[in-house]
């Protein structure tokens, strides 16, 4: 493998010392059958020699007697017999390559509809998209389906790349029209990044080397592109968040909280609060098996400790006190429904959210999106590859970022307690009050030292001692509201007054 | 495997002695420091692992002071289980994949954390991280659980039980660059010295075990090589080469144009082996 990852004219050391420094960018790749993906992934795996001869000659013997040249490159990444039998991608496969700029990861889904739910899972862990048109047949209802995936998941870097240019004798109008098109389409993605670039996967044109066929176009090859895009920048400078995923008590003497940070960073002193307690408190080391360390980021694997003993568990989230995370006991989401066994309205899944196991109930489906149309459509229950905005209620507080803002805490699986089966992927987009609390909605709140506080939407709170203009609420509906969730959650309200000093 | 901890009753990690086990180790003093590494170790021996080996693993797993099971299919050893007597099908199938899921049984584990990538083979590609078994052990490529973001699902049924690969999305280079960075330790075998071998064709067979076949007038030659991936030693070629330190053997790895697993004999016994054994229960 990856015997062009190393530059002639670096000596070795040189090349040990650049790897360790070398970033790494995940792609998913979204076509249609016959749209050339596994040929254009064997393509740049083959022509960026990161496959091996023995795994090369495997495929030229498997070759013989397939319409798809002396080497089919789609078999060097179709793993499974059923695949190789039918000629089609079943799963998501990761392949892995490297050149001497980058590493990268390809998660290779299949592009056809039924399978939107591994299109999904490709995209989850993806800071790039390529979407491949077939240059014969332009823009179809499946591109729409493609670039509205890669911007539902948050994923802001879009290739299209436009396959097949050879058959359609390397004309530049071709090419200009499809981008033309494709263009309004991205239009609906503001945040999404569009490159274009024409290739022929079969060929090899434009996609490590520039095409000498298509001398119109002067932009970077495929591989130029992913070697050089920008990656993983804004999760580095987003609040500090960090899911605690264990307990770590090897003596009476130490109590430390294991996870990883997913957002942010971290730093010694650092005044942290921690959800959904409410309780702030400062970092007091951040211990790793190297040694204790001043400052932590994104990515890093830690064991943090705080200055005072709070009680904290599995599930509970450590935040940056300076900007909080949204709670709730619901959700509204973008879901997806990834099971064979269609979605019950009412029904209580288990939800798995960052490090937390809880329960949620499906409360209701506002409209399922048309992914080939974008059409929002009422239906009463969620088939498997549907695509839908629902609310959830969760048995308890939720702490969470809107997935703009944050993949890792405002995304949520959903599991069947009967079968254990994965049955959705959930984007969170905002805040749901259920019930008798929606009066609450656009108030936060926290318990500190066992007492209530609310905090609205313009930073007014009823913490004590809290120099803001007060809170105030007198609508009977919000007062009745809070008075269930002070039941609810068995704790005063605001510091140690009772209940009669309600009035705000 | 915080979340493995942190979700399952009773985990191990499947200690096979080689590179990827000795990385899987050094995470998991990680993952755990200032705590010790809360599970304990199960390794398969078939009874035709190389001896030294055998030695790199007692030695290095008492040092870590951790607690380490071995298991091995006693019964199919005495009916005469070799891959020349019974093929290497069956052999991997009573020694490998049968002691795996004996092992697992007795032990009571609900989870086994191993040191697979998905850059090794093509069908393990296709593996999750979290990849679920069903009462038989067995594995459905065609029916597993999506796997989205980090978030990983390891609810299971009584009975039932997890595969959860951290090195998923490692690939060899990557295994050779940490244990270079890491200082981690390793067998010698993969590091190259004379060692007694069968040349035969462009193989290097090495000759720890008498029931390994010669043909006429071959005798064993001492060749300079060493090991790309270890198993079992009939079973397992060597590589000529003079990479005697880990910077070397990454070098040799960077120029390197064959796989990995090339070496394997299991790998190559039908097509798609691999995925045949993985569905049964293999590792």
């Amino acid at each position: 493998m990856a015997s062009t990852i190393m530059e002639t004219s670096e000596s070795f050391s040189e090349f040990l010392e650049k790897e360790k420094g070398k970033d790494l960018l995940r792609f998913t790749t979204a076509g249609s059958v016959d749209d050339g993906k596994s040929t254009l992934i064997g393509r740049l795996l083959y022509d960026s020699r990161s496959v091996y001869d023995d795994q090369l000659e495997s495929v030229t013997k498997a070759s013989a007697g397939r319409n798809a040249g002396a080497i089919d490159f789609s078999l060097l990444t179709d793993g499974l017999r059923a695949e190789r039998e039918q000629g089609i991608t079943i799963d998501v496969a990761y392949r892995y390559f490297a050149t001497p700029k980058r590493k990268f990861i390809i998660a290779d889904t299949p592009g056809h509809e039924q399978y939107t739910r591994n299109m999904v899972t490709g995209a989850s862990t993806a800071e790039l998209a390529i979407v491949l048109v077939d240059a014969r047949k332009g823009v179809l209802p499946q591109s729409r389906r493609h670039s509205y995936i890669a911007g539902l998941l948050g994923i802001e870097r879009v290739v299209v790349a436009i396959n097949k240019m050879d058959l359609v004798g390397y004309q530049q109008s071709v090419f200009d029209a499809i981008e033309k098109e494709f263009r309004t389409i991205l239009a609906r993605f503001p945040h999404v990044q569009p490159y274009f670039v024409p290739v022929s996967a079969l060929e090899g044109d434009n996609i490590v080397a520039r095409s000498t066929k298509m001398p119109w176009f002067t932009g970077p090859s495929l591989l130029e592109h992913l070697e050089t895009v920008p990656v993983g920048l804004r999760v580095r400078d987003a609040a500090f968040r960090f899911p605690v995923q264990r307990v770590v008590r090897p003596t009476l003497d130490f109590r430390g909280y294991a996870g990883t940070i997913v957002a942010g960073r971290v730093r010694v002193g650092d005044a942290v609060t921690i959800l959904p307690s409410g309780r702030e408190t400062t970092i007091a080391s951040i211990v790793t098996f190297d040694g204790n360390v001043k400052e932590a980021e994104t990515g890093q694997a830690v064991t943090l400790t705080l200055a005072q003993e709070i009680d904290l568990s599995r599930g509970d989230l450590i935040a940056a006190s300076d900007k909080l995370p949204l709670k709730s006991h619901g959700v509204k989401a973008t879901l997806v429904w990834l099971n064979e066994k269609p979605a019950d309205l009412g029904k209580r899944y288990r939800i798995k959210h960052a490090s937390r196991l809880d329960w949620a109930t499906l409360r209701q489906i506002d409209f399922r999106l048309n992914v080939n149309t974008l059409d929002q459509e009422s239906v009463s229950t969620l088939e498997m590859n549907s695509i839908a905005q629902v609310n959830l209620e969760t048995a308890r507080i939720l702490c969470f970022d809107r997935y703009t803002e944050n993949r890792v805490t405002g995304s949520f699986i959903l599991i069947d307690p009967a079968t254990n089966a994965t049955v959705a992927a959930g984007m969170i987009t905002d805040a749901f009050e259920t019930g008798i609390l929606a009066p609450l909605a656009g108030i936060s709140w926290h318990v500190i030292d066992g007492a209530l506080v609310l905090t609205s939407e313009q930073g007014f709170s009823t913490k004590p001692g809290s120099t803001d203009e007060p809170l105030s609420m007198e609508d009977p509906e919000a007062l009745e509201a809070l008075r269930h969730m002070l039941r609810r959650l068995g704790v005063a309200p605001f510091g140690n007054a009772g209940e009669s000093d309600f009035e705000i | 495997m915080r979340e493995v901890v942190a979700e399952c009753q009773r985990p191990v990690l499947l200690y096979s002695i080689g590179k990827d086990s000795s990385v899987l180790l050094r995470l998991a003093q990680k993952a755990f420091f200032p705590g010790p590494i809360p599970f304990p170790l199960l390794h398969i021996d078939t009874g035709y692992k190389f001896k030294e080996m055998i030695e790199f693993r007692d030695r290095y797993t008492s040092e870590l002071g951790l607690n380490l099971i071995v298991h091995t299919n006693r019964a199919a050893l005495n009916e005469g289980a070799n891959p020349f007597n019974w093929g290497t099908q069956r052999c991997c199938g009573a020694l490998k994949t049968t002691a795996l899921l004996d092992g697992l049984r007795n032990g009571g584990f609900d989870a086994a954390i191993g040191g697979a990538r998905r850059d090794e083979e093509r069908s393990r590609a296709k593996e999750r991280v979290f990849s679920f078994r069903d009462q038989r052990g067995q594995w459905d490529p065609r029916n597993q659980r999506p796997e989205l973001w980090n978030i990983f699902n390891a609810r299971i049924h009584p009975g039932e039980s997890l595969r959860v690969f951290p090195l998923s999305n490692w690939t060899e280079l990557d295994v050779w660059q940490y244990i270079h960075s890491e200082n981690i330790p390793i067998v010698p075998l993969y590091f190259a010295k004379p060692r007694l071998m069968l040349e035969r064709g462009d193989s290097l067979l090495p000759i720890e075990q008498p029931f390994v076949p010669r043909l006429p007038g071959e005798e064993p030659k001492l060749v300079m090589c060493r090991m790309r991936s270890l198993g079992c030693s009939p079973c397992t070629g060597a590589i000529r080469s003079d990479a005697d330190t880990i910077p070397k053997i990454i070098e040799e790895l960077v120029t390197m144009r064959r796989s990995e697993r090339q070496n394997r004999v299991i790998d190559h016994d039908q097509d798609g082996s691999m995925e045949i054994k993985k569905q049964e229960g293999y590792f």
